[in-house]
């Protein structure tokens, strides 16, 4: 099939068509079918998405290309290789869960369902797309249903969070558009493959009067940051995150911080390392520190949290924090492991928020104080909840621990006190970690108004039951990520080596640069 | 002069006599009952003439000596100011005759307005510039105050009228400077004399005062002051209409005249209107944050919106004036669509422009609200709906013409409009329960307000081909 992923990108998005058009009335029924729907959708492109997984060659670079005619001069053009694939397998993977997880919503059940399809089309197109326009409009597209989806299905600050989580991300990516722009007036072209060939100059020049060290790089670095950071999220722009989070319906966390989150560590690996080394090159001890202090801060605040998706939504903010540090030490651990982390943290990170929704659904509060001696009355859910959160401390045997593990030595390589100090984040996160869970699970169960919750039901299982596996198979396999994705990494680092070599910037400031070309 | 002349202007020509013979015929009659079947008429008879000159020949034809020019760009203007007065038309036939407006004279000087348009876009002078600015304006000054018994509305025309009057004197004089400068009043002879490089200190002066009457009519800050005025009291239908059609017309002028008649000094003018352009985004995009009316908010939408069409002009490229026609294009089929559902805001009958009204519409009415969600994040541009495309256009053309600065500070005033926009959804979706809307019912305006989110979906796939003619007719216009 020669547009394999365009079928598999629209699928969703031709379900959520259907679902507007023809689905009339909001009675039970109707839910059902609205639900169905969705989830046959979501299946058909998981399925179909494991064609690409079983005919992907790991060596190849971009395949699956397909390509036509846009307007402006822009071409519609999507692609995989090694860096997205694993991304588009992940959200195929995660979003029948997604569905299935919200089978007990009974508000506005259609829209809820078309916001989440249209939502999966536009992350699916993210990864796919090799059209660097193409590109932003899916990025940018996202917002429209998850502002809707908070805001519309949202808890009772719903309305903050939803106007913060859209004008903080619009704000960071509109940036980017005109860097885009730049780029297109630079290179001649939009087209991803292209742009990877093209050299940005990195010759020194002055904006009102401030010497920009790498140039041209730097500028258009410098914007990509703005929205892959506030996207990412990195400290100190982070904060929309545990809003957005808390407002969130279950399913839309799950979403958030599973898929959405993964946008901009993919932004960084397609765009800022392998199109702008020498800015990267001379940025990246900025973006290490940055991440190490998100690191240990935002593990402080988890600890002092008494909201439970707040406390992961911290969480997630520190586990980005590897990501991100594990990109920019710009070596084949780092990257690897960057790429493993996120989507290690896309299975972990969606669990936990699943497993806070499933005591949220029973008991209406996510109130760590509230809960007590789960493990009393509650027996697999214990068992779930312990798994997951061993997995984001990083046991070894789960997913997480590849994860951390090999960004820290990507880290320890580039930078050893970037590493030092990123390292007691997985104490804290240890800390907080458990002692959430001793608070939630363990003890006696003394509270009265636990004495009749209900252990997980067999949908809930179900649901849990593939992150499970995925989590606990990363773990003891991690070869089944790399090697798909290690020669796709070991190609980006040995065209950003070559790129920074040659920029000889060793030489010390931008005055050797500029005279080097 | 001779007959060949006379055939470059038919469509105008046209247009004249059968507004004449509409105002005799109702004249003679005295019944405004001929009023509906005068607007049908007239808006066939514009879809008929923007046909006529979409689908005519191709080429550049110069009548009577240059004072009226007939070439791709004007072309493009032209059948933009048609269709859009046409919507208008129809739109508003419903609104106005339920409220007692419908007198024949509205179709009449929208008519005679249309036609003011039609020489503003075709004029190679400066006496034809002003003449078509002049029946445009004169025409428009007396719709605005249309609902003679209602204080706001005398207002507005008023307001108009004296502000409208106070930026025809300022380009007047502009004009009168340029032509003791420069010699002459045609565009031909204005760029010779100007020369190359940059202009001398006479025909600079001239260039500004035209630039700052031109900025009137476009409503760019500053010369915005009218706007929100005029918009509140003029009746909802005029407001559409003051939104769409005059803006093209105007803008069109404005490429013309710093193009055609300043094309040589490029630098001179782009710094005058990149600022009008930053002034406009900015004022635009802040001061419609505190808005509760909508019609004032969808005022100072136009003025952020205009500032965006001013970057592509302020480019100076033939690229800018493209990306310029497109995002006119777009605007106005936004508009249209968003005044299309302004005009079913109602409660018992009475008209309702409070934006808190929208409370909870979209558990009543899903579908328009749908379609209103979709007019709004387009405004607000974002991806991937057309109107982020326009956007796109000018902000290309901006960067493309070294002024990135310029680009950098439009998508800093986008974000910050972006919130007012979400405003209106975040009422229609998240608000309270509240019953502040009933009725409302024209499947006409539904039509309209559906087509028009339609084409902001849609156009993803090929923007309907506008790309194509507007760059067409901004390789006319700058060469």
């Amino acid at each position: 099939m020669d547009n394999l992923l365009s079928i598999i990108c629209f699928v969703p998005l031709l379900a959520a068509a259907i679902l507007a058009l023809f689905l009339r009335g909001d009675d039970a029924a109707s839910q059902k079918n609205a639900k169905w729907l969705a989830l046959i959708a979501t299946v058909v492109s998981f399925l179909l998405s494991l064609f690409v997984l079983a005919g992907f060659d790991p060596g190849a670079g971009f395949q699956f290309v397909e390509e036509g005619e846009w307007i402006l001069g822009l071409n519609y053009k999507m692609g995989v290789d090694g860096i997205s694939v694993l991304f588009v397998m992940l959200t195929t993977f995660l979003m029948p869960l997604v569905i299935i997880s919200c089978w007990q919503v009974e508000t506005r059940v259609k829209e809820y369902m078309i916001a989440f399809l249209v939502l999966e089309t536009l992350m699916l197109g993210v990864f796919m797309a090799l059209d660097m326009v193409l590109f932003y409009l899916f990025f940018e597209a996202g917002l429209i249903p998850m502002f809707l989806i908070i805001g519309i299905w949202g808890g009772a600050n719903r309305i903050y969070a939803a106007f913060k989580f859209f004008l903080y991300t619009f704000l960071g990516s509109v940036l980017m558009l005109v860097a885009m722009i730049a780029m297109f007036n630079d290179a001649g072209t939009t087209d991803i493959p292209a742009l990877l060939e093209h050299e940005f100059s990195f010759g020194t020049f002055s904006v009102l009067g401030i010497q920009v060290v790498g140039g041209l790089q730097t500028m258009l670095w410098l914007a990509f940051f703005a929205s892959f950071a506030v996207k990412m999220p990195m400290w100190p722009v982070h904060t929309w995150l545990p809003d957005a989070h808390v407002q969130a319906p279950t399913a839309g966390s799950v979403v958030l911080a599973a898929i959405l989150l993964k946008l901009g560590g993919y932004g960084f690996l397609r765009f800022s390392l392998p199109m702008f080394p020498v800015a990267s090159e001379i940025l990246a001890p900025l973006v290490l520190w940055l991440s190490a202090i998100a690191i240990v801060y935002t593990s402080l605040v988890a600890l002092a949290q008494t909201d439970m998706k707040k406390l992961i939504a911290y969480s997630s903010v520190a586990h980005m924090g590897y990501v991100t540090a594990g990109i920019f030490s710009a070596n084949q651990q780092g990257l690897d492991g960057a790429i493993f982390q996120m989507i290690s943290h896309g299975f972990i990170s969606g669990a936990l928020f699943l497993c806070v929704g499933v005591i949220y659904d029973r008991m209406h509060t996510r109130e760590i104080d509230a809960y007590g001696g789960l493990v009393n009355r509650m027996p697999a859910y214990a068992l779930i909840f312990m798994l997951f959160t061993m997995a984001n401390v990083g046991l070894p045997g789960t997913s997480g621990f590849v994860g951390e593990f090999l960004t820290l030595m990507g880290m320890f390589q580039a930078n050893t006190w970037v590493a030092a100090v990123a390292t007691t984040g997985v104490i804290l996160s240890a800390a907080y970690a458990l002692w959430l869970y001793r608070r939630v699970v363990m003890g006696a169960l003394i509270k009265e108004s636990l004495k009749t919750i209900q252990d997980l039901t067999p949908r809930e299982k179900w649901t849990f039951a593939p992150l499970a596996a995925m989590t606990i198979l990363l773990g003891v396999y991690p070869a089944l990520v790399t090697d798909r994705i290690g020669p796709a990494v070991a190609d980006l680092l040995t065209n950003y080596d070559d790129a920074v070599a040659a920029a000889d910037l060793g030489h010390a400031d931008g005055t050797a640069v500029a005279e080097a070309h | 002069m001779s007959s060949a002349d006379f055939a470059i202007l038919a469509p105008e020509i046209l247009l004249a006599v059968y507004a004449m013979l509409a105002l005799l015929g109702a004249v003679y009659t005295r019944k405004d009952g001929l009023a509906p079947a005068l607007v049908w008429i007239t808006a066939i008879l514009f879809v008929l003439v923007a046909a006529w000159i979409g689908l005519g020949g191709g080429g550049t034809d110069v009548a009577f000596n240059g004072l009226f020019i007939d070439d791709a760009f004007s072309r493009f203007g032209k059948v933009v100011v048609l269709l859009s007065a046409a919507s208008i038309l129809v739109m508003s036939q419903e609104y106005m005759a339920r409220r007692g407006l419908l007198r024949f004279e509205y179709p009449v000087l929208v008519t005679l307005a249309a036609i003011g348009m039609m020489v503003m876009v075709s004029a190679g002078d400066l006496i034809a510039l002003y003449m078509g600015l002049e029946l445009q304006s004169l025409a428009l000054y007396v719709v605005a105050a249309l609902r003679r018994d209602s204080v706001k509305s005398t207002e507005a025309g008023l307001k108009y009228f004296v502000l409208g009057a106070l930026s025809s004197g300022l380009l007047l004089y502009g004009a009168s400077l340029t032509y003791g400068f420069a010699g002459t009043t045609l565009f031909s002879g204005i760029i010779e004399a100007a020369g190359e490089g940059t202009a001398s200190l006479g025909l600079l002066f001239g260039l500004v005062f035209i630039a700052a009457g031109l900025a009137f009519k476009v409503s760019a800050a500053p010369f915005h002051m009218w706007t929100p005025d005029v918009y509140e009291g003029s009746p909802t239908p005029i407001t559409a209409f003051f939104a769409t059609a005059p803006k093209v017309a105007a803008m069109g002028l404005f490429a013309r005249v710093v193009h055609d008649a300043f094309g040589g000094v490029v630098s001179d003018w782009t710094q005058i209107v990149a600022l009008l352009s930053v002034a406009s985004m900015f004022l635009g995009a802040v001061a419609a944050i505190g808005q509760t009316d909508i019609k004032r908010l969808m005022a100072y939408s136009s003025i952020n919106h205009m500032g965006f069409a001013l970057m592509g002009l302020a480019s100076g490229t033939a690229f800018g004036v493209q990306a310029m026609l497109v995002y006119m294009a777009i605007y106005v089929t936004m508009n249209v669509g968003t005044f299309a559902f302004i005009l079913t805001m109602e409660k018992d009958g009475v008209p309702v422009v409070r934006i808190d009204a929208l409370n909870s519409y979209a558990s009543r009415e899903p579908t328009k609200a749908l379609a209103v969600l979709v007019l709004m994040f387009s405004m607000a541009g974002v991806p991937p709906l057309v109107g982020f495309f326009g956007k796109f256009y000018v902000l290309s053309a901006a960067v493309q013409a070294d002024m990135a600065w310029l680009a950098v500070l439009g998508v800093i005033a986008s974000a910050i409009a972006a919130y007012y926009y979400l405003r209106i959804v975040y009422y229609m979706y998240f608000g309270e329960p509240s019953d502040a809307l009933n009725g409302g019912r024209s499947p006409v305006l539904w039509g309209f307000l559906m087509a028009s989110a339609a084409a902001m979906v849609l156009g993803v796939v090929n923007l309907f081909g506008v790309e194509g003619a507007a760059a067409l007719a901004a390789q006319t216009l700058v060469n």
